[in-house]
Protein backbone atom coordinates (compact mmCIF):
# COMPACT_ATOMS: atom_id res chain seq x y z
CA UNK A 1 0.00 0.00 0.00
CA UNK A 2 1.53 3.39 -0.94
CA UNK A 3 1.09 6.80 -1.41
CA UNK A 4 -0.92 6.77 -4.70
CA UNK A 5 -3.13 4.17 -3.20
CA UNK A 6 -3.76 6.39 -0.44
CA UNK A 7 -4.69 9.08 -2.43
CA UNK A 8 -6.77 7.29 -4.23
CA UNK A 9 -8.95 6.23 -0.78
CA UNK A 10 -8.48 9.86 0.14
CA UNK A 11 -10.52 10.83 -3.12
CA UNK A 12 -12.63 8.30 -2.90
CA UNK A 13 -13.44 9.69 0.87
CA UNK A 14 -14.04 13.35 -0.61
CA UNK A 15 -17.04 11.75 -2.88
CA UNK A 16 -18.08 9.93 0.38
CA UNK A 17 -18.34 13.70 2.24
CA UNK A 18 -19.88 15.04 -0.71
CA UNK A 19 -22.87 12.68 -1.16
CA UNK A 20 -23.07 12.69 2.75
CA UNK A 21 -23.79 16.51 2.35
CA UNK A 22 -25.76 16.67 -0.71
CA UNK A 23 -27.72 13.77 0.96
CA UNK A 24 -28.09 15.48 3.81
CA UNK A 25 -29.04 19.12 2.82
CA UNK A 26 -31.45 17.77 0.50
CA UNK A 27 -33.07 15.01 2.46
CA UNK A 28 -33.18 18.17 5.23
CA UNK A 29 -35.71 20.51 2.54
CA UNK A 30 -37.76 17.48 1.50
CA UNK A 31 -38.06 15.72 5.21
CA UNK A 32 -39.07 19.48 6.87
CA UNK A 33 -41.53 19.38 4.47
CA UNK A 34 -42.54 16.20 5.66
CA UNK A 35 -42.52 16.89 9.08
CA UNK A 36 -44.74 19.45 8.40
CA UNK A 37 -47.21 17.39 6.03
CA UNK A 38 -47.39 14.54 8.90
CA UNK A 39 -48.36 17.17 11.30
CA UNK A 40 -50.28 19.54 9.72
CA UNK A 41 -53.61 17.81 11.12
CA UNK A 42 -54.85 16.97 7.82
CA UNK A 43 -55.77 13.51 7.24
CA UNK A 44 -54.55 12.95 3.95
CA UNK A 45 -51.52 14.84 3.59
CA UNK A 46 -50.74 12.99 7.29
CA UNK A 47 -51.69 9.45 5.54
CA UNK A 48 -49.80 10.11 2.79
CA UNK A 49 -46.61 10.95 4.55
CA UNK A 50 -46.98 8.06 6.98
CA UNK A 51 -47.20 5.84 4.31
CA UNK A 52 -43.93 7.59 2.32
CA UNK A 53 -42.28 7.15 5.71
CA UNK A 54 -42.68 3.44 6.30
CA UNK A 55 -42.17 2.46 2.80
CA UNK A 56 -38.83 3.51 3.57
CA UNK A 57 -38.43 2.54 7.03
CA UNK A 58 -39.55 -0.96 5.76
CA UNK A 59 -37.49 -1.51 2.50
CA UNK A 60 -33.45 -1.98 2.30
CA UNK A 61 -31.26 1.14 1.52
CA UNK A 62 -29.97 -0.75 -1.14
CA UNK A 63 -33.25 -1.74 -2.62
CA UNK A 64 -34.25 2.24 -2.76
CA UNK A 65 -30.92 2.83 -4.64
CA UNK A 66 -31.48 0.17 -7.46
CA UNK A 67 -34.70 1.40 -7.50
CA UNK A 68 -34.39 5.21 -7.69
CA UNK A 69 -31.69 4.28 -10.30
CA UNK A 70 -33.21 2.47 -12.29
CA UNK A 71 -36.70 4.14 -12.46
CA UNK A 72 -35.34 7.71 -13.20
CA UNK A 73 -33.50 6.04 -16.04
CA UNK A 74 -37.01 4.11 -17.21
CA UNK A 75 -38.65 7.96 -16.73
CA UNK A 76 -36.14 8.79 -19.80
CA UNK A 77 -33.90 10.97 -17.52
CA UNK A 78 -30.53 10.99 -18.23
CA UNK A 79 -28.52 10.92 -15.32
CA UNK A 80 -24.94 10.80 -14.08
CA UNK A 81 -24.50 8.09 -11.27
CA UNK A 82 -23.68 10.46 -8.79
CA UNK A 83 -27.00 12.71 -9.89
CA UNK A 84 -29.13 9.22 -9.66
CA UNK A 85 -27.66 8.27 -6.11
CA UNK A 86 -27.89 11.94 -4.97
CA UNK A 87 -31.79 11.61 -5.69
CA UNK A 88 -31.56 8.42 -4.21
CA UNK A 89 -30.15 9.33 -0.76
CA UNK A 90 -32.21 12.69 -0.57
CA UNK A 91 -35.31 10.91 -0.77
CA UNK A 92 -33.97 8.37 1.80
CA UNK A 93 -32.92 11.34 4.58
CA UNK A 94 -36.13 13.31 3.73
CA UNK A 95 -38.33 10.04 5.01
CA UNK A 96 -35.76 9.70 8.26
CA UNK A 97 -35.68 13.10 8.96
CA UNK A 98 -39.04 13.86 8.43
CA UNK A 99 -39.80 11.14 11.08
CA UNK A 100 -37.40 12.86 13.30
CA UNK A 101 -38.26 16.05 12.88
CA UNK A 102 -42.12 15.36 13.31
CA UNK A 103 -41.21 13.45 16.79
CA UNK A 104 -39.98 16.47 17.80
CA UNK A 105 -42.65 18.80 17.00
CA UNK A 106 -44.83 16.35 18.58
CA UNK A 107 -42.42 16.89 21.61
CA UNK A 108 -43.55 20.75 22.25
CA UNK A 109 -46.12 21.12 24.65
CA UNK A 110 -49.58 21.98 22.72
CA UNK A 111 -49.58 25.30 25.20
CA UNK A 112 -46.81 26.59 22.88
CA UNK A 113 -49.13 26.41 19.90
CA UNK A 114 -52.19 27.20 21.74
CA UNK A 115 -50.35 30.62 23.15
CA UNK A 116 -49.08 31.00 19.83
CA UNK A 117 -52.79 30.67 17.84
CA UNK A 118 -54.27 33.46 20.64
CA UNK A 119 -51.41 35.82 19.81
CA UNK A 120 -52.50 35.78 16.61
CA UNK A 121 -49.24 34.43 14.88
CA UNK A 122 -49.85 33.12 11.34
CA UNK A 123 -48.93 28.97 10.09
CA UNK A 124 -45.77 30.28 9.59
CA UNK A 125 -44.52 32.56 11.72
CA UNK A 126 -46.14 29.95 14.39
CA UNK A 127 -43.91 27.32 12.91
CA UNK A 128 -40.94 29.29 12.20
CA UNK A 129 -40.45 31.27 15.36
CA UNK A 130 -42.30 29.25 18.12
CA UNK A 131 -42.37 25.39 17.00
CA UNK A 132 -39.68 24.36 14.71
CA UNK A 133 -37.07 26.16 17.28
CA UNK A 134 -37.80 24.02 19.94
CA UNK A 135 -38.46 20.67 18.00
CA UNK A 136 -34.88 21.04 16.19
CA UNK A 137 -33.28 21.48 20.03
CA UNK A 138 -35.45 18.02 21.02
CA UNK A 139 -34.39 15.61 17.82
CA UNK A 140 -30.62 17.03 17.58
CA UNK A 141 -29.10 14.30 18.95
CA UNK A 142 -31.38 11.99 16.77
CA UNK A 143 -30.51 14.01 13.62
CA UNK A 144 -26.89 13.42 14.30
CA UNK A 145 -27.48 10.03 15.01
CA UNK A 146 -28.89 9.97 11.02
CA UNK A 147 -26.27 11.98 9.93
CA UNK A 148 -23.87 9.32 10.78
CA UNK A 149 -26.59 6.64 9.33
CA UNK A 150 -26.49 8.61 6.21
CA UNK A 151 -22.13 8.68 5.94
CA UNK A 152 -22.27 4.94 6.40
CA UNK A 153 -25.12 4.30 4.26
CA UNK A 154 -23.43 6.15 1.09
CA UNK A 155 -20.91 3.32 1.07
CA UNK A 156 -23.81 1.31 -0.55
CA UNK A 157 -23.59 3.89 -3.55
CA UNK A 158 -20.45 1.52 -4.40
CA UNK A 159 -22.53 -1.61 -4.80
CA UNK A 160 -24.69 0.59 -8.01
CA UNK A 161 -21.68 1.49 -8.93
CA UNK A 162 -20.42 5.57 -7.60
CA UNK A 163 -16.92 5.74 -6.57
CA UNK A 164 -16.65 6.77 -3.12
CA UNK A 165 -14.64 4.86 -0.22
CA UNK A 166 -16.44 1.76 0.04
CA UNK A 167 -15.40 1.28 -4.04
CA UNK A 168 -12.48 3.14 -3.87
CA UNK A 169 -11.10 0.69 -1.46
CA UNK A 170 -12.73 -2.24 -3.58
CA UNK A 171 -11.05 -1.27 -6.55
CA UNK A 172 -7.22 -0.50 -4.84
CA UNK A 173 -7.82 -3.98 -2.59
CA UNK A 174 -7.95 -6.00 -5.83
CA UNK A 175 -4.86 -4.01 -7.42
CA UNK A 176 -2.60 -4.79 -4.41
CA UNK A 177 -4.20 -8.07 -3.02
CA UNK A 178 -4.08 -6.86 0.07
CA UNK A 179 -8.03 -6.58 1.43
CA UNK A 180 -7.38 -6.83 4.66
CA UNK A 181 -5.03 -3.90 5.42
CA UNK A 182 -7.03 -1.75 2.39
CA UNK A 183 -10.62 -2.69 4.39
CA UNK A 184 -8.96 -2.03 7.38
CA UNK A 185 -7.74 1.53 6.61
CA UNK A 186 -11.14 2.45 4.60
CA UNK A 187 -13.33 1.38 8.20
CA UNK A 188 -10.89 3.58 9.66
CA UNK A 189 -11.46 6.53 7.86
CA UNK A 190 -15.10 5.98 7.64
CA UNK A 191 -14.93 6.14 12.04
CA UNK A 192 -12.54 9.37 11.89
CA UNK A 193 -15.95 10.88 9.94
CA UNK A 194 -18.53 9.09 11.69
CA UNK A 195 -17.03 8.38 15.46
CA UNK A 196 -16.42 12.62 16.62
CA UNK A 197 -20.11 12.81 15.39
CA UNK A 198 -21.44 9.95 17.47
CA UNK A 199 -19.63 11.22 20.28
CA UNK A 200 -21.12 15.05 19.78
CA UNK A 201 -24.41 13.48 19.28
CA UNK A 202 -24.06 11.67 22.80
CA UNK A 203 -22.76 14.71 24.56
CA UNK A 204 -25.63 16.76 23.04
CA UNK A 205 -28.07 14.23 24.41
CA UNK A 206 -26.87 13.93 27.83
CA UNK A 207 -26.63 17.68 27.90
CA UNK A 208 -30.51 17.76 26.75
CA UNK A 209 -31.69 15.91 29.11
CA UNK A 210 -29.73 17.18 32.49
CA UNK A 211 -32.28 20.27 33.08
CA UNK A 212 -35.25 18.09 33.12
CA UNK A 213 -34.38 16.41 35.42
CA UNK B 1 -4.29 4.07 -11.44
CA UNK B 2 -7.63 4.34 -12.71
CA UNK B 3 -9.78 7.20 -11.41
CA UNK B 4 -13.20 6.86 -10.19
CA UNK B 5 -15.60 7.76 -13.00
CA UNK B 6 -18.98 9.84 -11.90
CA UNK B 7 -19.35 12.21 -14.02
CA UNK B 8 -20.82 12.82 -17.44
CA UNK B 9 -18.46 10.58 -18.82
CA UNK B 10 -20.44 7.59 -17.24
CA UNK B 11 -23.39 8.03 -19.00
CA UNK B 12 -24.97 5.54 -20.35
CA UNK B 13 -27.20 4.54 -23.28
CA UNK B 14 -31.05 5.28 -21.65
CA UNK B 15 -34.14 3.23 -23.41
CA UNK B 16 -36.66 6.01 -23.59
CA UNK B 17 -39.68 3.95 -24.56
CA UNK B 18 -39.40 1.25 -21.92
CA UNK B 19 -42.29 -1.10 -21.77
CA UNK B 20 -42.50 -2.46 -18.37
CA UNK B 21 -42.22 -6.45 -18.53
CA UNK B 22 -42.76 -8.38 -15.45
CA UNK B 23 -42.53 -11.98 -17.27
CA UNK B 24 -39.16 -12.70 -16.37
CA UNK B 25 -39.87 -11.73 -12.36
CA UNK B 26 -43.07 -13.99 -12.76
CA UNK B 27 -40.77 -16.66 -14.00
CA UNK B 28 -38.46 -16.37 -10.95
CA UNK B 29 -40.81 -15.98 -8.03
CA UNK B 30 -40.35 -19.58 -6.92
CA UNK B 31 -36.42 -18.56 -7.00
CA UNK B 32 -37.08 -15.27 -5.13
CA UNK B 33 -39.58 -17.16 -2.75
CA UNK B 34 -36.63 -19.18 -1.88
CA UNK B 35 -34.40 -15.94 -1.56
CA UNK B 36 -37.01 -14.45 0.95
CA UNK B 37 -36.76 -17.84 3.17
CA UNK B 38 -32.61 -17.08 2.97
CA UNK B 39 -32.90 -13.60 4.12
CA UNK B 40 -35.19 -14.75 7.24
CA UNK B 41 -32.49 -17.26 7.73
CA UNK B 42 -30.06 -15.03 7.31
CA UNK B 43 -31.35 -12.53 9.74
CA UNK B 44 -32.72 -14.87 12.37
CA UNK B 45 -29.44 -16.24 12.87
CA UNK B 46 -28.20 -13.01 12.91
CA UNK B 47 -30.28 -12.20 15.03
CA UNK B 48 -30.32 -14.94 17.96
CA UNK B 49 -25.95 -14.51 17.78
CA UNK B 50 -26.47 -10.28 18.22
CA UNK B 51 -29.21 -11.30 21.24
CA UNK B 52 -25.87 -13.78 22.94
CA UNK B 53 -23.49 -11.08 22.03
CA UNK B 54 -25.39 -8.64 23.36
CA UNK B 55 -26.14 -9.98 26.62
CA UNK B 56 -23.03 -11.49 27.21
CA UNK B 57 -21.61 -7.66 26.03
CA UNK B 58 -23.39 -6.39 28.58
CA UNK B 59 -22.25 -8.25 31.39
CA UNK B 60 -18.58 -7.94 30.51
CA UNK B 61 -19.57 -3.80 29.73
CA UNK B 62 -19.45 -3.73 33.66
CA UNK B 63 -17.10 -6.51 34.55
CA UNK B 64 -14.04 -5.23 37.39
CA UNK B 65 -11.44 -6.30 34.42
CA UNK B 66 -10.55 -3.36 32.99
CA UNK B 67 -9.28 -4.68 29.69
CA UNK B 68 -12.72 -6.86 29.37
CA UNK B 69 -14.88 -3.51 29.63
CA UNK B 70 -12.69 -1.59 27.53
CA UNK B 71 -12.69 -3.97 24.58
CA UNK B 72 -15.99 -4.40 25.00
CA UNK B 73 -16.54 -0.64 24.23
CA UNK B 74 -14.21 -0.42 21.56
CA UNK B 75 -16.03 -3.13 19.66
CA UNK B 76 -19.61 -1.41 20.05
CA UNK B 77 -17.56 2.23 18.93
CA UNK B 78 -16.00 0.48 15.92
CA UNK B 79 -19.19 -1.50 14.44
CA UNK B 80 -21.41 1.30 15.31
CA UNK B 81 -18.89 4.08 12.80
CA UNK B 82 -18.29 2.22 10.43
CA UNK B 83 -20.47 0.57 7.43
CA UNK B 84 -21.73 -2.68 7.28
CA UNK B 85 -20.40 -2.81 3.65
CA UNK B 86 -16.51 -2.44 4.97
CA UNK B 87 -17.37 -4.99 8.12
CA UNK B 88 -18.72 -7.81 5.98
CA UNK B 89 -15.94 -7.01 3.34
CA UNK B 90 -13.51 -7.85 6.58
CA UNK B 91 -14.54 -10.25 7.99
CA UNK B 92 -15.25 -12.29 4.67
CA UNK B 93 -11.04 -11.76 4.43
CA UNK B 94 -10.42 -11.71 7.93
CA UNK B 95 -11.84 -15.24 8.63
CA UNK B 96 -9.43 -17.02 6.35
CA UNK B 97 -6.62 -15.65 7.91
CA UNK B 98 -7.51 -17.34 11.07
CA UNK B 99 -8.15 -20.88 9.38
CA UNK B 100 -12.09 -20.79 9.46
CA UNK B 101 -12.58 -21.38 5.58
CA UNK B 102 -16.70 -20.97 4.93
CA UNK B 103 -19.28 -20.12 2.52
CA UNK B 104 -20.32 -16.73 2.22
CA UNK B 105 -23.59 -17.58 3.91
CA UNK B 106 -22.31 -18.36 7.17
CA UNK B 107 -19.84 -15.56 6.65
CA UNK B 108 -22.83 -13.21 6.14
CA UNK B 109 -24.46 -14.17 9.79
CA UNK B 110 -20.98 -13.86 11.88
CA UNK B 111 -20.93 -10.22 10.35
CA UNK B 112 -25.07 -9.70 11.01
CA UNK B 113 -23.96 -11.29 14.17
CA UNK B 114 -21.47 -9.07 14.79
CA UNK B 115 -22.98 -5.57 14.00
CA UNK B 116 -26.37 -6.56 15.96
CA UNK B 117 -24.40 -7.79 18.87
CA UNK B 118 -22.91 -4.03 18.79
CA UNK B 119 -25.96 -2.24 18.07
CA UNK B 120 -27.90 -4.93 21.09
CA UNK B 121 -25.29 -4.24 23.54
CA UNK B 122 -25.89 -0.50 23.97
CA UNK B 123 -29.80 -1.10 23.78
CA UNK B 124 -29.73 -3.85 26.12
CA UNK B 125 -27.60 -2.07 28.63
CA UNK B 126 -29.52 0.69 28.40
CA UNK B 127 -32.51 -1.38 29.86
CA UNK B 128 -30.24 -2.99 32.70
CA UNK B 129 -29.46 0.90 33.87
CA UNK B 130 -33.31 1.37 34.02
CA UNK B 131 -33.32 -1.72 36.89
CA UNK B 132 -33.49 0.22 40.32
CA UNK B 133 -30.77 -1.17 42.66
CA UNK B 134 -33.60 -1.61 45.41
CA UNK B 135 -35.07 -4.88 43.13
CA UNK B 136 -31.42 -6.59 43.11
CA UNK B 137 -30.95 -5.80 46.62
CA UNK B 138 -34.48 -7.25 47.75
CA UNK B 139 -33.14 -10.50 45.35
CA UNK B 140 -30.37 -10.79 47.34
CA UNK B 141 -32.13 -10.51 50.44
CA UNK B 142 -34.69 -13.29 49.20
CA UNK B 143 -32.49 -15.57 49.36
CA UNK B 144 -31.57 -16.02 45.40
CA UNK B 145 -28.03 -16.25 43.92
CA UNK B 146 -26.20 -13.74 41.83
CA UNK B 147 -27.15 -16.12 38.70
CA UNK B 148 -31.01 -15.84 39.41
CA UNK B 149 -30.90 -12.46 40.45
CA UNK B 150 -29.40 -11.91 37.07
CA UNK B 151 -31.62 -13.48 35.10
CA UNK B 152 -35.25 -12.91 36.34
CA UNK B 153 -34.95 -9.66 38.64
CA UNK B 154 -31.85 -7.60 36.03
CA UNK B 155 -32.90 -9.49 32.56
CA UNK B 156 -35.94 -10.13 32.14
CA UNK B 157 -37.36 -6.72 32.76
CA UNK B 158 -34.33 -5.30 31.44
CA UNK B 159 -35.35 -6.81 28.62
CA UNK B 160 -39.07 -6.30 28.23
CA UNK B 161 -37.85 -2.36 28.95
CA UNK B 162 -36.23 -2.47 25.81
CA UNK B 163 -37.73 -4.62 23.75
CA UNK B 164 -39.59 -1.74 21.00
CA UNK B 165 -36.13 -0.59 20.39
CA UNK B 166 -34.02 -3.63 20.67
CA UNK B 167 -36.96 -5.51 17.93
CA UNK B 168 -36.68 -2.10 15.43
CA UNK B 169 -33.06 -2.77 15.31
CA UNK B 170 -33.66 -6.14 14.49
CA UNK B 171 -35.81 -5.22 12.08
CA UNK B 172 -33.53 -3.20 10.38
CA UNK B 173 -30.64 -5.66 10.70
CA UNK B 174 -33.47 -8.08 8.46
CA UNK B 175 -33.23 -4.95 5.78
CA UNK B 176 -29.48 -4.83 6.13
CA UNK B 177 -28.76 -8.30 4.65
CA UNK B 178 -29.66 -7.11 1.34
CA UNK B 179 -26.06 -6.00 1.57
CA UNK B 180 -24.83 -9.53 2.18
CA UNK B 181 -25.09 -9.91 -1.46
CA UNK B 182 -21.75 -8.06 -1.93
CA UNK B 183 -20.37 -11.05 -0.90
CA UNK B 184 -23.05 -13.33 -2.71
CA UNK B 185 -24.37 -15.42 0.52
CA UNK B 186 -27.75 -16.24 -0.18
CA UNK B 187 -31.02 -14.11 0.55
CA UNK B 188 -32.66 -12.40 -1.54
CA UNK B 189 -31.16 -9.40 -3.08
CA UNK B 190 -28.69 -12.05 -4.41
CA UNK B 191 -31.72 -13.96 -6.16
CA UNK B 192 -32.86 -10.85 -7.77
CA UNK B 193 -29.05 -10.13 -9.08
CA UNK B 194 -29.39 -13.26 -11.02
CA UNK B 195 -32.47 -12.99 -12.46
CA UNK B 196 -31.14 -9.22 -13.75
CA UNK B 197 -28.36 -10.89 -14.70
CA UNK B 198 -30.28 -12.95 -17.28
CA UNK B 199 -33.19 -10.66 -18.44
CA UNK B 200 -31.88 -7.21 -17.81
CA UNK B 201 -35.27 -5.75 -16.56
CA UNK B 202 -33.88 -4.12 -13.55
CA UNK B 203 -35.90 -2.10 -12.62
CA UNK B 204 -38.72 -4.56 -12.47
CA UNK B 205 -36.93 -7.28 -10.43
CA UNK B 206 -35.73 -4.79 -7.96
CA UNK B 207 -39.04 -2.81 -7.74
CA UNK B 208 -40.67 -6.31 -6.62
CA UNK B 209 -38.22 -7.38 -4.43
CA UNK B 210 -38.38 -4.39 -2.47
CA UNK B 211 -42.20 -4.80 -2.50
CA UNK B 212 -40.97 -8.51 -0.84
CA UNK B 213 -38.60 -6.60 1.90
CA UNK B 214 -41.78 -4.39 3.01
CA UNK B 215 -43.62 -7.22 3.83
CA UNK B 216 -41.34 -9.23 5.61
CA UNK B 217 -40.04 -6.35 7.66
CA UNK B 218 -43.88 -5.60 8.29
CA UNK B 219 -44.29 -9.41 8.78
CA UNK B 220 -41.56 -9.13 10.93
CA UNK B 221 -42.90 -6.73 13.40
CA UNK B 222 -45.99 -8.27 13.65
CA UNK B 223 -44.58 -11.47 14.56
CA UNK B 224 -42.21 -9.46 17.56
CA UNK B 225 -45.55 -7.88 18.55
CA UNK B 226 -46.87 -11.16 19.25
CA UNK B 227 -43.91 -12.37 21.12
CA UNK B 228 -44.11 -9.78 23.13
CA UNK B 229 -47.35 -10.16 24.21
CA UNK B 230 -46.99 -13.86 25.21
CA UNK B 231 -43.70 -13.60 27.12
CA UNK B 232 -44.24 -10.46 28.66
CA UNK B 233 -47.76 -10.28 29.15
CA UNK B 234 -46.77 -10.28 33.33
CA UNK B 235 -48.54 -7.56 34.86
CA UNK B 236 -45.91 -4.10 35.42
CA UNK B 237 -46.15 -3.48 38.65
Amino acid sequence: MGWPEFLFLLEGMKWTIALSAIGFAGGGIVGLAVALARTSGRPVLERATAAYVSVFQGTPLLMQLFVVYFGLALIGLDLAPWEAVAVGFTLHASAYLGDIWRGGIEAVPRGQSEAARALSLGYVSRMKDVILPQAFRVSLPATIGFLVQLIKGTSLASIVGFTELARAGNMVSNQIFKPLLVFGIVGAMYFALCWPLSLYGSWMERRLAAPSR
Amino acid sequence: MRRGSNGPAARGKRHVNYTLDFGPVVAGLPDLLKGCAGTLFLAISGMAIALVIGIVGVVLRDSPVRPLRWSVIAFVELIRNTPFLVQIYFVFFALPLVGLRLAPTPTAIIALGLNGGAYAIEIIRGGVQSIHKGQVEAGFALGLNKRDVFRFIVLRPALRAVYPSLTGQFVMLTLTTSIASAIAAYELTSVAKLIENESFRSFEVYGTITILYFLLSWLMMRAFGLVSRRYFSYPVK
